[in-house]
């Protein structure tokens, strides 16, 4: 019969329209169709929706206790790989004579900017570095009404703790954090004993 | 004065686009019309040519993934599946048994997203403004919370690498996964229920923009369309790569090759779907890691990955059609030669013959039945 198909669409959209609404619900109930929650926004400035644990926007460099502690060594890996090439490294840092400069035995950038509006937030750069340096932040709001001074991130600018790292991304942190301590155990019988476990008193730079 | 045969003697030429109020891109089409009726259409594209090849001959094989989850932007998942299972053959690299099943319920639920999603397109291209289209995007949600708890994002995933997946899924995501699969069905009951019956889409879409088995056929249309017309062609079944030789699932065939035989072939598809998906679903297990390790090293040092001189053409049977991704290898960390075979692209080559002889508004829906996202087309 024609016009059925219409009706019993009409159904579908009459059963969504009640479960958005808390009477309606109720009024299903009694009718003993199990509703489900039609509510699936949110509102968004004033609510914001929880992001997994894996959610990635832009990349930040890691530093240890200092933020002239950085792990970053400046070997360009990223900067190389970065598919949109949105990396620029300037460095190793080097004194007059050409020998490179270190601080907390590493060897560190003299510039690092990471230019937002070209980065395309593939997380490349985070495979890529033997050094677990830089990772993948979940700050999402970073829009600016200038191309240039707001949206290219200098070093100051994208350095952020480890324990930042740890609070955002805990399972992602915790590995890192297991090969970082592996990859020192192995470094510490091969070099002097002097420099790798103390580290208290910061090596000039 | 004007004469009547002045009149009948004058065609129009309307531009429709590259605005299109529908979600498919910026996509011109020149019609030229007698009346209302279609004699001639041209379409125009490149609006948004990015020059994807090109890139991709000048970065490594990995740096090309994020650039392929912009192609097709509803199906990155598969995307990255071409690509990857392009360089596996060049580079003989092994893949790990639970990163085919990763990979495999990937690609499977990038279907149910495309499927879902370009159906309520469709129907708004019909004038059913909304609703279809929120109740798609709706259940879409699901998956893409799904995609960004595995890969760190809705859409651009960049997660399938070639020897597995990028990173396993995190704890609990299987139940999840099987949790959603489960409750699809219902969905689609429910989608159904609104639209296969209605009498309006059925007025509006049969009998609109048939493309024949031979044409479909001799234009090498893939995908939906092509099964829509009646030709038993899905490369899960003919090139049987990956995973799916182990599944059971059908390959739904339309008889009329019209809009609405395209709309219902989608819908059955998404149930085979769901099929192989409580399959993989059932069998996957923690035995092997979620990527070999060749994959891995290629994964963390991109550039160490120098394949043999030589070529390669990897192809998967994408929500939209036959995806194929070729390389020529010279034996540097680039490939010489990058060549994307899109289906959105070459399904829409039928686009005048479909159109001919039809109204202005039913150029719209056949579009719509098309399924074309220009981020592939114009690459």
């Amino acid at each position: 019969m024609i016009g059925v198909g219409v009706l019993k669409g009409m159904g579908v959209t009459l059963k969504t329209f009640l479960e958005t609404y808390p009477w309606g619900r109720g009024l299903l109930r009694t009718l003993r169709m199990p509703p489900t929650n039609g509510l699936v926004t949110v509102q968004y400035p004033d609510v914001k929706q929880q992001h997994s644990e894996r959610f990635r926007y832009f990349p930040f460099l890691v530093y240890d206790r200092t933020p002239d502690d950085l792990r970053c060594v400046a070997c360009k890996i990223c900067e190389q790989e970065c598919p949109p090439q949105c990396i620029h490294i300037v460095g190793p840092a080097k004194d007059a004579q050409g020998r490179p400069l270190k601080a907390h035995g590493r060897t560190y950038p003299v510039a690092f900017d990471i230019d937002m509006s070209i980065c395309m937030s593939c997380r490349i750069c985070v495979d890529v570095c033997p050094f677990d340096a830089i990772e993948m932040d979940n700050q999402y709001e970073l829009s600016a009404s200038d191309r240039w001074d707001p949206m290219v991130y200098d070093k100051e600018k994208l350095l952020k703790p480890a324990e930042y790292f740890q609070q955002i991304k805990p399972t992602e942190a915790a590995e890192v954090d297991a090969r970082l301590a592996a990859k020192a155990k192995k470094a510490a019988p091969a070099a002097p004993q002097p420099p790798a476990p103390p580290a208290a008193p910061p090596p000039a730079a | 004065m004007i004469t009547p045969h002045a009149i009948s003697a004058e065609l129009l030429e309307v531009s429709l686009g590259p605005q299109h109020p529908s979600t498919h891109g910026v996509f011109r089409m020149n019609a030229t019309l007698d009346g209302e009726t279609i004699v001639k259409l041209k379409p125009v594209m490149g609006y948004l040519h990015r020059n994807h090849e090109q890139i991709g001959e000048h970065a490594t094989y990995i740096a090309s993934f994020p650039f392929t989850d912009r192609l097709d932007y509803f199906c990155a998942m598969s995307n990255n599946l071409g690509l990857a299972l392009a360089i596996e053959k060049l580079g003989g690299i092994p893949v790990s048994e639970r990163g085919e099943y990763l990979r495999v319920i990937m690609a499977e639920l990038t279907r149910l997203v495309n499927h879902t999603a370009v159906t309520g397109f469709l129907l708004n291209d019909m004038g059913a403004f909304g609703t279809p289209l929120l109740y798609a995007f709706r259940e879409r949600e699901k998956i893409l919370d799904l995609f960004e708890e595995a890969s760190g994002s809705r859409m651009m995933c960049n997660y399938i690498r070639p020897g597995g997946v990028r990173q396993d899924v995190p704890p609990g995501w299987l139940d999840r996964a099987r949790e959603l699969v489960r409750g699809y069905p219902a969905f689609l009951d429910e989608f159904e229920r609104l639209l296969t019956e209605n009498e309006i889409i059925r007025q509006r879409a049969q009998q609109v923009g048939v493309l024949p088995k031979e044409l479909a056929v001799s234009a090498s249309i893939t995908g939906p369309m092509l099964r829509a017309s009646g030709v038993n062609y899905d490369i899960r079944k003919v090139d049987g790569y990956s995973l799916y030789p182990r599944f059971k699932f059908k390959v739904p065939l339309g008889t009329v090759g019209d809009v609405y035989d395209r709309y219902y072939v989608r819908i059955l598809e998404m149930r085979e779907s769901v099929k192989i998906l409580e399959q993989a679903l059932k069998e996957i297990n923690d035995a092997s890691p979620s990527i070999s390790p060749k994959g891995l090293a290629l994964v963390k040092a991109p550039r160490t990955f120098r394949p043999p001189k030589g070529e390669a053409y990897g192809r998967i049977e994408a929500p939209k059609g036959e995806l194929g991704f070729y390389l020529v290898s010279d034996g540097t960390p680039q490939p010489y030669r990058y060549h994307i075979r899109a289906p959105s692209f070459i399904n829409l080559t039928v686009l005048e013959d479909l159109c001919l002889n039809h109204k202005v508004a039913d150029v719209i829906i056949i579009l719509g039945s098309v399924d074309i996202v220009m981020g592939e087309v114009d690459r």
